[in-house]
């Protein structure tokens, strides 16, 4: 049985769930400082993803990656690299698709963070930086790893917009969730019952470590 | 010398706060919501007042016409938090040295132990702030103050979340460590026995606007008066 499948999806989930912990984590953050409207209409777009068809997603992404389109033929002709259909042509689909997990936990997280600490921590005279960096993060670190791992499951069941977008090249751009697809509909049952299981097997553990993330710690007074 | 002539527009009222503390502890005393704690925040630069003048020790913190507003890293104000907001993933010693980062290195160390053995916090080192009673949390945080240095001392209701019997023990130490300190020191507080075991001086403030600096003890005298006066 060839693996290929599993190894590029575990390398595109994991790749998009590192691209999305710092943008989700960027755009959480700083959303929050924008006036309420603006506010309004970039939480609207930022969520979207979440709610659209993983088809939508794709097209929106072909009509600007396409090698035809404007960013596409850009980098067709200046740097003669196609953008799709390429293993990692999944990335741009996978991460749209998955920010707005990580982007939404973020925001929660950051919204139960006590600000009489960043505050305090300038009054002592730490950086902007130090604050963030060492304490908002780690006072949010539970929310910020939940978003991360949601990400990551999420991530490994990405179909719509991948197949759009990388499409199923045996060896090349093949997923787990494609190879079920192709397999079941040439006919190849008992392989594709084999990804099935793997699947589940590995969403189920990613849903196991999510719940003992989330599990609230007892304080001891 | 510390000069503060501040308006800020806040939901309830308009904050008009004007005085001056030179090298003396004052008071800053009202009701609950009387607008002390943004009076506070004002000072150390967390909240911006609409106008107005914040001067410190001949620096300017504040000025709304010159337009400078110092950031807060800037100001070398020891704020102590009604809460004490330690930081919850840092131990004591982690707390202490976060505000010593501005030493070098090879000198922070010994400060720590300096400001450990002054604060009374030696076996406490390791401990996470959630594992401390009031008192500790209190200590820890009156060390990681001294620990940046601070030109003036701010405290924020510093006795409200603890017990009469840990009050009393803790005023005296308090009283203590404003003296050692000898700079300017505004206190918070909205419970007259805290004042005037503290301060000579307090300003009244009621809505946010605040009045005249008075003498604790005669000010102590026509509240009672009036309470006198209920029966």
């Amino acid at each position: 049985m060839d693996l290929y499948p599993l190894y590029n999806s575990l390398r595109i989930s994991a790749i998009s769930a590192i691209v999305v912990f710092f943008i989700g984590i960027a755009a959480a953050y700083y959303i929050a400082k924008l006036p309420r409207f603006i506010k309004g209409i970039l939480d609207v777009i930022f969520t979207l993803p979440l709610v659209l068809p993983p088809t939508v997603v794709g097209y929106l992404l072909l009509l600007v990656l396409g090698p035809k389109r404007s960013v596409g033929s850009f980098f067709l002709d200046t740097f003669d690299v196609r953008l799709t259909m390429q293993w990692w042509s999944a990335i741009f689909a996978v991460t749209v698709i998955v920010f707005p997990l990580m982007y939404r936990t973020a925001r929660g997280a950051f919204e139960r963070f006590d600000e009489n600490l960043a505050d305090a921590g300038r009054t002592l005279g730490l950086s902007n930086s130090y604050i963030f960096w060492r304490i908002r993060i780690p006072y949010c670190r539970q929310g910020i790893i939940a978003g991360v791992v949601l990400s990551f499951a999420r991530a490994l069941g990405e179909y719509g917009a991948t197949s759009m977008i990388a499409g199923y090249t045996p060896g090349k751009t093949a997923t787990v969730s494609t190879a079920v697809y192709q397999l079941w509909r040439t006919g190849n049952d008992a392989l594709a019952l084999k990804w099935v299981l793997i699947n589940i097997a590995i969403s189920a553990v990613v849903l196991f470590i999510l719940n003992w993330i989330e599990k609230p710690q007892r304080r001891r007074s | 010398m510390l000069y503060v002539n501040i308006e800020k527009k806040l939901d309830r009222y308009t904050l008009k706060a004007a005085f001056e503390c030179d090298h003396n502890t004052l008071a800053l005393f009202g009701a609950s919501g009387a607008g002390k704690s943004m009076t506070l925040k004002c000072i150390a630069g967390i909240e911006k007042p609409d106008k107005g003048v914040i001067q410190l020790n001949g620096k300017t913190l504040f000025d709304s016409e010159k337009k400078i507003n110092l950031p807060p890293q800037k100001r070398h104000v020891g704020y102590l938090f009604q809460d004490y907001a330690l930081f919850p993933n840092m131990t004591v010693s982690g707390n202490i040295t976060a505000g010593l980062r501005k030493l070098p290195k090879a000198e922070r160390e010994t400060k720590l132990r300096e400001l450990i053995n002054r604060f009374h916090l030696d076996g406490l080192e390791d401990r996470k702030p959630d594992t401390l009673s009031g008192g500790e949390k209190q200590r820890v945080a009156l060390a990681r103050i001294f620990a940046s240095s601070p030109e003036v001392l701010l405290l924020d209701e510093p006795f409200s979340s603890l017990d009469t019997m840990l009050k009393l023990q803790l005023i005296p130490y308090i009283r203590g460590i404003i003296a050692d300190f000898g700079g300017e020191t505004i206190l918070v507080s909205h419970d007259i026995d805290e004042v005037r075991q503290l301060c000579h001086a307090l300003i009244p403030i009621a809505d946010g606007v605040t009045a005249d600096a008075q003498d604790t003890e005669e000010y102590y005298i026509t509240l009672k008066e009036q309470f006198e006066n209920l029966k």
